[in-house]
């Protein structure tokens, strides 16, 4: 059914009773021709993709919860191309521009709102790093703007620009960057999927994979065997477990990130505003509550809760940034399992096992990446060659040194 | 989570800068560059039990080892990095 005005005017007329299913439940076929492990935004957008653009058919999506239960779930949905490196800037520039159509896309409306993203600086130094970064994302033909004093207080009169040990110099923004509703993005491309035939299949959780003569041909599950002949992974902290089942070693670590939001208060903030003296990234929800995040718990965990150290230090930040934060009062905070790759920087290759793909690494950079994460490895899994703005992201560069280190912080998960 | 320091006793998880994995081994200078890629880049993060280095960087500067589980956060043992494993264990808190 297509979403319209005229949808919603019939089903009104019926007091709402009669919207159908969003998306079908479906039950295992013995065999597809792709599975994808892992129902969170990546996985059921390379579902999509695949049957979009490349129409491939008897395609699945398992999911060993409910779809979206994972990190596009749970984190401060902000969306933006702002990267310096050559890997990394094309990627994140194309997925920024499927964002601009998404809704239009898939019917349905993910909220995407390009608020604009500002990067503050503190010193000189600072902002001639972020000069250089600023011009290496014009040169990709993305967006971006120098902001003096006067600029970051037009976009953002809260935040403390005297501050006595980190006085604000001036931000860097980029005005096509912003949020979008990150559940909705899960459902979206969900319903897009189910819609042109692929099988969502909830509650259904890989416990092995079938691999013969160095080529997959199935997977264990809580559902019994699913036959396949390709198989793509997208489950962000459990990468790692999935590939033992295949026998691979990978360079990533799980690391828990927490993120919180605030008790809802009238307009304040219609910018995202990210700290340049600590890790601190802020914006404001539709429904009124500031979200925002800092940085890792800082070791390896599987858990999805944090610690309360973490949460002191990431309020502190907040309320160095904007001191009238410390008026406000957390209402919730959640964590999740990030795939911290070794260099900062995502994954999307093949492997040595014929037919198995892999997507992940996406540290917590993966929701704004997760159209172009979709539609990349779609690409992947469809053609056997990378897609051009993801060439860079290969399993190969720890080995080859042509790592994508953004931070430049080495292989340190814990710091990227 | 609270460390037991062998040397500090049991402080706040604040006080310890973490480094990672302890069971990754550097090679000998004659390895090949697959031994140094596995060591700098590949770990088994597991689900479950795992040794780990920290630092207590906030404390008496010695550099531990502790072993942890990364799903419930329970620590099982906790002892200095200089002394050869098996020896000198000290139990910690969760």
């Amino acid at each position: 059914m297509k979403y319209s005005v005229f949808s919603l005017v019939r089903q009104a007329m019926k007091g709402h009773a009669d919207w159908p299913r969003v998306w079908r439940m479906a039950k295992p076929r013995p065999a597809y021709d792709i599975v994808i492990v892992g129902g969170g935004g990546h996985g059921l957008a390379t579902a999509y993709y695949l049957a979009k653009v490349h129409g491939l058919k008897r395609i699945a999506v398992l999911e060993k919860s409910w779809l979206g239960s994972g990190n596009i779930g749970r984190n401060t949905t902000i969306v933006r191309a702002n990267y310096l490196l050559e890997g990394n800037e094309p990627f994140y520039e194309f997925s920024l521009k499927l964002w601009e159509g998404l809704s239009q896309e898939l019917d349905y409306n993910v909220m995407f709102s390009p608020r604009g993203v500002i990067n503050l600086y503190h010193s000189d130094a600072q902002r001639d790093t972020f000069v250089r970064r600023g011009n290496a994302m014009l040169l990709h033909g993305s967006d971006a703007v120098l902001l003096d004093p006067d600029g970051v207080r037009h976009y953002a009169p809260m935040i403390d620009m005297e501050n006595g040990r980190f006085p604000v110099h001036g931000g860097l923004l980029q005005p096509r960057a912003g949020t979008a509703r990150h559940d909705a993005v899960a459902w979206g491309f969900a319903r897009g999927a189910d819609s042109l035939g692929v099988d969502l299949i909830q509650n259904c959780e890989v416990t092995g994979l079938s691999i013969r003569n160095g080529r997959v041909e199935g997977l264990e599950t809580s559902l019994g065997h699913i036959g396949a002949e390709k198989v793509g992974l997208a489950v962000a902290g459990n990468t790692s477990d999935l590939a033992r089942m295949a026998d691979l070693d990978l360079p990533i670590e799980s690391h828990v990130l927490q993120a919180f939001v605030t008790e809802g208060l009238k307009p304040f903030l219609d910018t995202v505003v990210t700290y340049g003296m600590g890790h601190f990234y802020i914006s404001q929800s539709d429904k009124g509550g500031l979200v925002f995040g800092g940085d890792l718990d800082g070791y390896n965990s599987y858990a999805r809760r944090g610690n309360l150290p973490l949460v002191e230090h990431v309020a502190e930040i907040g309320a160095s940034m904007i001191p009238r934060l410390k008026r406000l009062r957390i209402l919730r905070s959640w964590g999740g399992i990030m795939d911290m790759s070794m260099d900062g920087s995502p994954i999307i290759d093949t492997t040595r096992i014929g037919g198995l793909y892999l997507n992940t690494g996406w540290c917590y950079g993966g929701f704004k990446a997760t159209p172009a994460s979709g539609w990349c490895f779609a690409h992947l899994i469809a053609n056997d060659t990378s897609h051009d703005v993801a060439r860079g992201l290969r399993l190969d560069r720890f080995l080859s040194g042509h790592l994508i280190d953004e931070a430049g912080h080495g292989a340190q998960p814990n710091l990227h | 989570m609270r460390i037991n320091c062998p040397y500090c006793g049991e402080r706040s998880i604040e006080e310890f800068t973490y480094r990672g994995d302890a069971s990754v081994q550097r090679p000998s200078g004659d390895a090949d560059l697959e031994a140094f890629f596995r060591y700098v880049y590949v770990r088994a993060n597991p689900k479950g039990r795992i040794a780990e280095h920290w630092h207590h960087s906030g404390g008496c500067h010695a550099w531990l080892v502790v072993e942890r589980d990364t799903l419930s956060h329970e620590i099982f043992s906790v002892r200095a990095a200089r002394e050869p494993s098996g020896g000198g264990e000290r139990g910690g808190g969760a």
